[in-house]
């Protein structure tokens, strides 16, 4: 181990010396995913408690979307972009992953650029775009829409799951009567667009430390250390430990593009329910790219697989291993909820960092 | 997903540019970004830029990412 982040491990002690349980939450999936692979957990002191939020955009993908992407990839006509991610989520029914398998038109990208260019060279194909993701992701959509709105690239559509941050964590401040979380590490990639400022009330309103960090094992112990001396100082407020990346107003030009192209509405997250103003929804100016409305698609109830606790996993209430499924029925290569497909949803990384501690 | 990494913008065309990432260049898109400079270093995320970071601290930045990228 380098010297600066024992340096820092050892700080983090003395800082937590003295503290009461702390129980601190990363909302996103790619902290989940770097507190694993780096062993965090496993040095820091005994009152310091991390727990995995909701920060999975793919594992927070209702079941009736899943289904109505399937429904979307067994017309012949149409050819779906996807991120790789998103492939083997198991819908009521199938997965794209067997889709594909079977023969389906669909292709995984690294960026959405690739299906809007295979919509303009193929004119006569209809392409969807699988729009899902944060802050971080919902420009780069919002982006997309407007150049095929301007160049009526008309064969273009997105089937959009964006969701937004700020709300989800409110709704756990809320339900924190059942997680009881103390402070948050907040996603360095998100707030690179959307900048400090929409994370304010996290300090302000609920009186808890917030610090918006980078992702490198050094990024999150200082921000880990951030969070205890705020605790210690009793001055709780929004903090950036990624400060080369993320500015108070973030990238104004990205939000401006999301402002002009989403609304904000309510969406469904898988296994929480309904949050409200948490959805991106395309102005009604742009419906005719949103798939769901353009091929008729509905929303329908389907419920979750039994005994799969990934509701409670997402908010903080359970860890992994007090699923009964965790490892047993439900691993990586045979998935039975959303929480372990995804390669940073919270239930795969403790799988495959933490499963053989407590 | 969020998934984000720092690279040096080479040349730019347009709302296109050349990046070096870690060695391999690549073209992204920089709508969002449309005050970039060559020489500048962005964080890109899904084939965009997402934001123009501090030059000073890419360096080190790239570093780190290479080794969690390990
Ligand atoms: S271990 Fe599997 S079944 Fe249990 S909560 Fe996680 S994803 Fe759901």
């Amino acid at each position: 181990m380098q010297n600066n982040i024992i340096a820092l491990i050892e700080e983090i002690k003395r800082t937590a010396n003295g503290l009461s349980q702390i129980n601190i939450m990363e909302v996103c999936g790619t902290h989940t995913m770097a507190i694993g692979k780096n062993g965090l957990r496993q040095v820091l002191p005994q009152n310091i408690n991390l727990i995995s939020g909701p920060g999975c955009p793919v594992c927070v993908t209702s079941i009736s979307d899943i289904d109505n992407i399937i429904e979307l990839a067994e017309n012949p006509c149409n050819y779906i972009f996807s991120f790789g991610d998103m492939l083997k989520i198991p819908g009521s029914k199938s997965s794209l992953y067997k889709k594909r398998s079977e023969g389906a038109n669909i292709k995984v990208c690294y960026s959405p650029a690739d299906a809007f260019d295979f919509a303009v060279k193929n004119p006569q194909k209809k392409i969807i775009f699988i729009a899902i993701g944060f802050e971080t992701t919902a420009p780069l959509t919002a982006a997309l829409i407007k150049k095929a709105y301007e160049t009526k690239t008309n064969n273009f559509f997105i089937y959009n799951t964006h969701k937004i941050v700020p709300p989800a964590i409110e709704f756990l401040l809320n339900s924190s009567n059942k997680n009881n979380i103390s402070a948050f590490l907040c996603p360095g990639h998100v707030c690179a667009v959307t900048g400090s400022r929409p994370f304010d009330f996290i300090s302000k309103i609920y009186g808890k430390p917030a610090v918006i960090s980078g992702f490198s094992a050094e990024d999150i112990l200082k921000s880990i250390l951030m969070i205890l001396k705020q605790i210690k100082n009793n001055k709780p407020e929004v903090e950036i430990q990624y400060d080369w990346v993320v500015k108070e107003n973030g990238n104004p030009i990205a939000i401006q593009y999301m402002d002009n192209i989403f609304d904000i509405n309510d969406a469904i997250w898988r296994g929480i329910g309904n949050i409200k103003k948490s959805g991106l929804v395309l102005k009604n100016k742009f419906r005719n790219f949103d798939a769901k409305v353009s091929f008729a698609l509905k929303d329908i109830k389907v419920p979750e697989p039994r005994l799969c606790s990934c509701g409670d996993i997402l908010l903080g209430v359970k860890k992994p291993f007090e699923c009964r499924l965790f490892g047993k029925s439900c691993k990586p290569d045979n998935p039975v909820g959303p929480c372990m497909v995804s390669s940073e949803g919270t239930c795969s990384a403790y799988f495959k960092y933490e499963k053989y501690k407590t | 997903m969020c998934v984000a990494v720092p690279a040096k913008v080479i040349k730019i065309n347009g709302n296109n540019a050349e990046i070096n990432s870690m060695g391999v260049i690549i073209n992204i898109d920089i709508s969002l970004v449309p005050d970039v400079a060559p020489g500048d270093f962005v964080i890109v995320h899904a084939g965009f830029a997402i934001q123009i970071i501090d030059n000073e601290e890419a360096q080190k930045t790239l570093e780190m990412f290479k080794n969690y990228a390990e």
